[in-house]
């Protein structure tokens, strides 16, 4: 996020959402967005499905899977005619505005609304709150990113920011939700293909160098690959081991099918997890980790806030810190600059290597904050909870870069891309059409989390979110004579899955909607694996699709294939090995 | 620092939720070594002293008989419960051997966007440094 979560209660007078389930999937950021509301905030919320926060909006702009770059090229274009721009902002802390107006020209209320089935007064008048506020701030998640074109998804919306001067002030900002508590971290300590911690590519010798004085190796200089290649490399035989740790790609990648087969092929994997994941089964070796609770560290949240985990209790058995675990593989392969004895010497070390964003973090400063921003120098500042301060941007020139996006559902509008400089454009890469004439689009439920892992194994959750659900229009659901709680099943090019319907509103007609917690039906199974050429991120948010009405027998005939197939049985089976020992201390 | 709690004593420990990335803060109940319960930081500006289901709730699984508690390794397809050292040498030795055989970037690792960061940190070094490769990643992009 460009800016802290408390300052949305305070500050923001607009909050326009877009793409976000935030009442399910980040409840306490949505109580913020409640606070803001009580002190006469205006909400905009664009989504496909009649979720909890698009319930409460002032405005909520059905815009269907998909057409976010129209919907907000469309905003663009009334802030623009009416003058609703900050001309102050736009000419001293950005380039490229003169482009931007341009291409929105043709992106009317009536062209938009013609995409999009989006009523042109409802476009409007969001334009006007939004172009108006005071501070607006935008909140976005994977209904934004996760597209084939979801870079051109984020450059729109950081267009409506900054053609608004909504950039670099408390309560303002782009702000992605990220969705696993400790994603931001993962991708600031460089688990990332391109980059080294801190953000610093791989490709830069400077950078490699500060890493290789501290590690005392030569490191490698191209760039490696990214998860969704990973499939096709392991079975062309480029890839022959592969280590997982604390992930169930198997369930949460796109085409999971495909990944479960190359991970099949594998000569060896080894799974470092708490339970005997979907992944973990069909690993050579698993490896028992300390968990939450159980362990010393930090997480990083989506505000960039570095916050302090503490251990409460000892892991069972023979299960060890994750670092531990690492440490020791490395010392068995002969490598001496890997030997820790405790988190703490972790992190001062990614502090010394990486001071101008982590130095100042300590964990003695760590014991008194409830966490600190990075970026954070040195011990005496106070971190960064909003970024860009005074319009002053990460580039080059110190201003914001302005780019055109496009979009067309059935084929890119290149001429259109000619026509600019550097103008992004987006397509959508499977359409519906008279075989699968659905739009799946895929997310979470509000207390579930991922793939079910940790969050099935808790009675309250299970209770009321025992089963998977499939959600149909009712008029749809008339159509193919389905009431509410018949089984159906849901098929794509790529494979099917069977549950329960939910005929409910909730979904616009001609689109179904469907989680990724359930093994008996894992809707990854069915989305595709066609990546943005940017960020890599696959297009779990559309997908062609076709949904069949069938009886429970044949439900249950689908539920025992899925049991073989994620071997199920199997989890027990090891826990049953190894039921003593609960709990004891180890050193 | 608070540390593990001891028999018959209860203690507060004061952290962060495990679930999304709003971060929130919360402090765990544990009574006689077990956790107990779940408290919400009252003084954290992102949640002030509430949380959802899942800060409240979702630190079941800590406690559930299925957790891996010994390291694995499938012999003859069934997995066997193996000590540490020897899970460690069988994974090095063929970690080593696929390295001479087919070049560092024949590995690959799957980072944990559920991980501590020191643990994600430790991870990249790993493949970076030992492995030799950039093969690393997670699921930011999921
Ligand atoms: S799986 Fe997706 S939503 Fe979840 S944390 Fe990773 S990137 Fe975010
Ligand atoms: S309590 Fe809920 S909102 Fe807060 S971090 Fe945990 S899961 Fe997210």
């Amino acid at each position: 996020m460009t800016n802290s979560v408390p300052e949305i209660g305070q500050y923001s007078d607009v909050i326009f959402i877009i793409g976000s389930n935030t009442a399910e999937c980040h409840p306490l950021i949505a109580r913020q967005v409640i606070k803001a509301k009580e002190r006469g905030a205006k909400l905009i919320v664009a989504d496909p499905r009649l979720t909890e926060m698009a319930n409460k909006a002032d405005i909520w702009l059905r815009v269907p899977a998909g057409y976010n770059i129209s919907l907000i090229n469309g905003l663009l274009h009334i802030i623009v005619k009416e003058n609703l721009y900050n001309s102050d902002f736009v000419q001293n802390h950005a380039e490229g505005f003169d482009e931007v107006a341009r291409a929105v020209e043709d992106y009317t209320p009536a062209y938009v609304e013609k995409l999009t089935g989006i009523p042109q007064q409802d476009l409007v008048e969001a334009a006007r709150f939004f172009g108006r506020a005071k501070n607006a701030t935008i909140l976005y998640c994977m209904g934004v990113t996760q597209f084939s074109y979801g870079t051109g998804n984020v450059v729109s919306l950081s267009n409506l920011a900054v053609v608004t001067g909504n950039m670099g002030r408390p309560g303002t900002g782009v702000n992605p939700l990220r969705g696993q508590n400790n994603v931001q971290g993962a991708c600031d300590m460089g688990c990332l293909s391109n980059v080294l911690p801190g953000y610093l590519a791989v490709t830069d010798e400077k950078n490699r160098a500060r890493f290789e004085k501290e590690w005392h190796v030569r490191l490698p200089s191209k760039p490696g690959l990214r998860i969704p290649e990973i499939g096709d490399a392991i079975l062309n035989g480029r890839v022959r081991a592969a280590y997982v740790f604390g992930e169930n790609p198997v369930m949460s990648d796109p085409d999971s099918s495909h990944l479960r087969h190359a991970f099949e092929h594998l000569d060896l994997l080894v799974v470092q997890d708490i339970f005997l994941t979907e992944t973990a089964r069909l690993a050579h070796v698993v490896l028992p980790a300390a968990c939450w609770g159980e362990k010393e560290g930090t997480f990083t949240n989506t505000e960039r806030r570095v916050q302090r985990v503490r251990k409460a209790v000892n892991p069972p058995g023979e299960a060890r810190d994750d670092w531990w675990i690492f440490s020791a593989l490395a010392q068995k392969m002969d490598y001496g600059r890997m030997n820790y004895l405790h988190p703490q010497e972790i992190w001062d070390e990614v502090r010394r290597l990486v001071p101008e964003k982590f130095g100042g973090i300590s964990y003695d400063r760590l014991e008194k904050a409830r966490g600190i921003s990075w970026p954070c120098p040195a011990e005496d500042h106070p971190g960064t909870p909003f970024l860009y301060e005074g319009g002053k941007f990460a580039t080059a020139s110190g201003k914001a870069n302005l780019r055109p996006v496009f979009f067309d559902p059935t084929r890119l509008p290149e001429e259109k891309v000619k026509q600019f400089k550097h103008a992004l454009a987006g397509k959508i890469t499977e359409l519906p059409d008279e075989e699968y004439p659905f739009t799946l689009t895929t997310g979470r439920r509000g207390y579930h989390y991922h793939t079910g892992t940790m969050t099935r194994k808790s009675w309250p959750i299970t209770q009321v979110t025992p089963q998977q659900l499939i959600e149909i229009n009712p008029r749809d659901a008339r159509k193919l004579g389905i009431e509410d709680g018949d089984f159906v099943k849901l098929s794509t090019r790529r494979g099917s899955i069977a549950a329960k319907a939910w005929v409910t509103e909730r979904v616009p007609e001609k689109t179904v909607f469907t989680s990724f917690h359930f093994w008996e039906a894992n809707v990854n199974e069915l989305t595709i694996n066609s990546t943005d050429p940017v960020a890599c991120i696959p297009e779990f948010k559309v997908a062609a699709a076709k949904v069949e009405k069938i009886t429970p027998a044949e439900f249950q005939a689908i539920l025992q294939e899925k049991k073989k197939k994620y071997l199920v049985d199997l989890e027990e089976e090891v826990a049953g090995q190894s039921k003593s020992g609960r709990r004891e201390a180890h050193v | 620092m608070v540390s593990c709690s001891e028999k018959g004593r209860t203690e507060r420990v004061l952290t962060v939720c495990p679930y999304c990335g709003t971060g929130c803060g919360l402090y765990l109940v544990v009574e006689d070594g077990r956790i107990t319960g779940v408290e919400p930081d009252s003084l954290h500006p992102v949640n002030e002293g509430e949380l959802c289901i899942k800060g409240y709730f979702g630190y079941q699984y800590i406690e559930d008989d299925r957790r891996l508690r010994s390291p694995l390794i499938k012999k003859d397809g069934k997995f066997t419960p193996v000590s540490w050292d020897e899970a460690l040498n069988f994974a090095a030795a063929r970690l080593a051997k696929i390295k001479q055989e087919s070049g560092p970037d024949a590995f690959a690792l799957f980072a944990s966007a559920r991980a501590t960061n020191e643990e994600n940190y430790v991870a990249q070094k790993f493949a970076r440094a030992v492995m030799g490769t950039n093969n690393v990643d997670h699921c930011a992009r999921l």
